[in-house]
């Protein structure tokens, strides 16, 4: 087992992987995006940080080179192309393997990452003169750790040399650049010691300067700078206050600047504001500053002025991070089960409350369910996660299929905000994939099919989720060739699944295709066609309480319909009653209830159907289907619901009425009862068991066809 | 039998149809008295229902019907032992209706001889071993073996390899 910050580091590690991921996908699409370019750099930048920190070091050095290169496209000395993103998320994906791998297997790794590595470096060398790339490697793998502090700060600087200076062949120049190198900075020349030509000893040095530095390092950063002109020169480094985290911090006008670098004393300003024109020009005038002293005043200024805009930009950046809070699912996990036991123990009070006739009691018991609701919307809102973090992912599976294909296939999502539970979200990743997969494999056609059949040569890829009350609906559209109903009919013939005088509408030929061991690819390729692909799709939306739809049109396109249920923890129910038996039905597919009498039934000859408004619609008795004994009451209850496209009745005793169902599997003992997907405590204490309406029907049909 | 449940030595002891029948009680939960159980509908017959147990929902195993005995005759004896169990790696509790729960009683190896292979009307695979203890033979059940394998239990079916 690993230490606790090393995973910690790798949970990081995931989040601004695939972070980079988006980043790099929506950079392709808009390659002059700074914004995107420093977010990249930034991941990187943090993934080698940390990475070094926590150990991991080839990540940290491998990394390092993926960073300096994404440190000259920052700087525009490298352009965003394809290739640059194609290698990125080649890079990308060599820091997951490195993150994943284990100890023994790091070194093969490290072997895998070389020819990478060795592209990057190129990259960079391709611009950077080598006695900068000198001065990036060192700045990023300096021992002091110098930029401890990440907060711009603003320095004043002046640099008062000594006449002598140049005499032991000190290089100034040299030293600006130096600071110019930390950061941003604005130096100011000062000429008023300028002696006259004739006067003028070359070797000597008149000028002094004022430097305006704005950077994240620290003072000592910057005295490291003079270290060897220390003794020759005057030197004061004074911060300029750039107002902190304070958003209201008045900006220094510029006579305070002046007074504080105790250029003019605050009298002599005032005099002279008194003439009213304007300050620098004034003093100037005046003779009581030089032009020199004014320029750099002005420039400490406009520094100061830029930093707060900047440090305010970047604040209003970090504020989303700073409002959230990671906390462990298994934690969250025992506040769903904490509110589940809650709403059970909460409808038992109601019970006894509404038995017991105090008002007093009911007043409590009604502010409790008000509370409880509340408390299970906000716990189980909570786990809901915006499904757009798996519509990423799928950008990239898009452009990675589209490639190995050789199709050209545009990816559009709608509705990535959408928002479901985090269980739900990650068992809808693998369906997800395969549906993609399949409408790519088998819908999207040759661009050159596609023009000549008079379509656009890029197919599209739609994705989209949109919420339905208590589910969310997913749609998948292609426009690609369609569903042959014909081809999907012989198909199923051949493989056995239908008999050859089955007649079938077109639409049920459609469904065919969820069917076990159906697939209609003449090859099996990589991605899809080993016909396991839209049964398993099928299972595991079952599997989630979901339905699916498939329409197509041929030539045109297909588009598979998902409707999940938001939540797996808690539900929306129907209570009803069979017998002493209480069971529930999920509210959700419910459509109505009627009486079913037994004049009702002789009407129609003792078949299960029963009339709704002049429909006659197919029942399943459920006293009869679940064996349960006892007298079948006078007046028994139809619930008829919506199950998968059709109408169905599902006959009960009584219905007693809505009901919060908190789901409670039955254990792996009774993985092999279809019909009853889970179970729910009720306020008395006794258990409902969850019926899976759909499970019934299918077992209906079965027993139908084999009578 | 090299697991560290095994290597307890007390044992609860209950009656099934007037056999003596050990269960390990370090996987023993609790012993209830009998409550109202929910059927669940279509599954097997010695699959007696659900229980509610403080919030958990825990089925319970008609022992009589699993071992192919006629069903169990409801007396103020009868009890709920809850067992944890591990199916297919994965833990689990259940109910066993007893007939009556007799007692815990410290069982030494040496007093634990092997299974026989014949005689016991039972699948010798879920009987861990037969304890003498006061003159009497106490089967000791392989709880995990009962309830994982979906085979009859009735000796004879099964050839024990």
């Amino acid at each position: 087992m690993q230490d606790m910050p090393e995973n910690a580091f790798k949970e990081e590690a995931y989040e601004l992987l695939s972070e980079l991921e988006d980043s790099l996908l929506e950079l392709e699409d808009n390659p002059e995006d700074a914004e995107l370019v420093g977010k990249v750099f930034r991941a990187m930048h943090t993934i080698k940080g940390s990475g070094a920190m926590f150990g991991f070091s080839s990540i940290a050095e491998f990394t390092h080179e993926v960073e300096t290169v994404y440190d000259l496209v920052r700087n525009k000395k490298i352009l965003v192309d394809k290739i640059l993103i194609e290698l990125s998320l080649k890079a990308r994906d060599h820091i997951l393997s490195l993150l994943n791998c284990q100890k023994e297997d790091e070194q093969q790794a490290v072997q895998n990452g070389l020819t990478l590595v060795s592209q990057f470096k190129a990259l960079a060398n391709s611009v950077v003169p080598s006695s900068e790339k000198i001065n990036t490697h060192q700045e990023s793998n300096s021992p002091h750790p110098k930029d401890q502090q990440s907060e711009l700060i603003t320095y004043r600087i002046r640099f008062k040399p000594n006449r002598d200076i140049l005499h032991n062949g000190t290089n100034l120049s040299q030293l600006l650049d130096e600071l110019a190198a930390m950061g941003t900075s604005r130096v100011i020349a000062h000429r008023s010691n300028l002696v006259a030509l004739d006067e003028l000893l070359p070797e000597d040095c008149y000028m002094s300067w004022d430097i305006i530095l704005s950077t994240d390092q620290g003072e000592d950063a910057i005295r490291d700078v003079f270290i060897f002109v220390e003794d020759d020169c005057e030197l004061t480094i004074r911060t300029v206050s750039t107002g902190g985290e304070d958003d209201n911090f008045e900006q220094k006008r510029l006579g305070d600047i002046l007074i504080e670098r105790g250029d003019i004393s605050q009298e002599v300003i005032d005099t002279v504001l008194a003439k009213s024109k304007r300050i620098g020009e004034m003093l100037v005038e005046a003779n009581l500053v030089s032009q020199s002293d004014i320029e750099s005043a002005l420039i400490e200024q406009q520094e100061v002025r830029k930093v707060v805009e900047k440090r305010k930009q970047e604040r209003s950046d970090k504020t989303p991070a700073v409002s959230s809070l990671r906390v462990p699912v298994q934690r969250l996990d025992e506040l769903v089960n904490l509110v589940g036991e809650m709403v059970t123990v909460q409808s038992r009070l109601s019970q006894t409350a509404a038995l017991s006739g105090e008002v007093e009691l009911q007043a409590i018991a009604e502010e409790v369910e008000r509370l409880t609701e509340e408390l299970r919307d906000t716990t189980l809102n909570i786990r809901m996660l915006p499904i757009g973090s798996t519509f990423n992912k799928f950008k990239r599976l898009v452009r990675d299929i589209a490639s190995d294909l050789h199709k050209e296939v545009d990816f559009q999502t709608v509705g990535a905000e959408t928002e479901l539970d985090k269980t739900v979200i990650e068992q809808l990743n693998d369906p997800l994939v395969h549906i993609i997969r399949n409408s790519m494999d088998h819908g999207i056609e040759m661009p050159d099919v596609r023009e000549a059949a008079g379509k656009p040569r890029a197919g599209t890829v739609y994705l989209s989720a949109e919420p339905a009350g208590d589910s969310v609906i997913i749609e998948i559209r292609d426009d690609g060739k369609g569903l042959n109903a014909e081809v999907l009919r012989e198909k199923a013939i051949s493989k056995g699944i239908i008999s050859a005088d089955d007649t079938l509408s077109d639409n049920e030929c459609y469904q065919l295709i969820f069917a076990a061991g159906f697939s209609t690819a003449e090859k099996v390729s990589g991605l899809s066609g080993r016909g396991v692909g839209m049964d398993v799709v099928k299972r595991a939306i079952d599997g989630l309480r979901g339905t699916i739809s498939l329409e197509s049109n041929l030539g045109v396109g297909t588009t598979l319909k998902l409707r999940i249920p938001l939540t797996l923890a808690i539900i929306e129910s129907l209570l009803v009653k069979i017998g002493n038996n209480s069971f529930v039905l999920p509210l959700s597919v419910v459509e109505e209830c009627i009486e079913l009498t037994r004049a009702d039934i002789e009407e129609v000859h003792g078949r299960c159907l029963v009339n709704v408004r002049g429909h006659l619609i197919p029942y399943i008795p459920l006293r009869q289907t679940f064996a349960i004994e006892g007298e079948l009451p006078a007046i028994q209850q139809v619930v008829i619901a919506q199950v998968n496209g059709q109408k169905l009745g599902f006959v009960v005793d009584n219905v007693i009425g809505e009901h919060q169902t908190v789901i409670k599997t039955l254990g792996p003992l009774y993985r092999d009862v279809n019909t009853v997907s889970g179970g729910t405590i009720l306020g008395d204490g006794s258990i409902a068991l969850i019926i899976d309406l759909m499970q019934l029907m299918k077992q209906a049909a079965l027993e139908e066809t084999s009578k | 039998m090299s697991t560290d449940e095994d290597k307890s030595n007390q044992y609860l002891t209950f009656l099934i149809n007037g056999e003596i029948f050990g269960i390990a009680t370090n996987r023993v939960l609790e012993v209830l008295d009998y409550t109202e159980i929910t059927p669940v509908p279509q599954s097997a017959d010695f699959m007696r229902g659900v229980i509610n147990l403080r919030g958990s929902i825990v089925p319970v195993v008609d022992m009589h019907l699993k071992f192919d005995l006629p069903p169990s005759e409801r007396t103020v004896n009868s009890c709920i032992i809850i067992i944890s169990i591990k199916l297919d790696g994965e833990a689990t509790s259940l109910g066993a209706m007893a007939d009556s729960v007799r007692e815990v009683i410290d069982l030494l190896p040496e007093h634990i001889e092997e299974a026989p292979r014949m005689g016991t009307k039972l699948n010798s695979k879920f009987i861990s071993g037969m304890g003498k203890y006061n003159e009497e033979f106490i089967i000791l059940l392989d709880i995990d073996k009962i309830f994982s394998q979906e085979q009859s239990l009735v000796n004879g079916e099964q050839v024990d390899q």
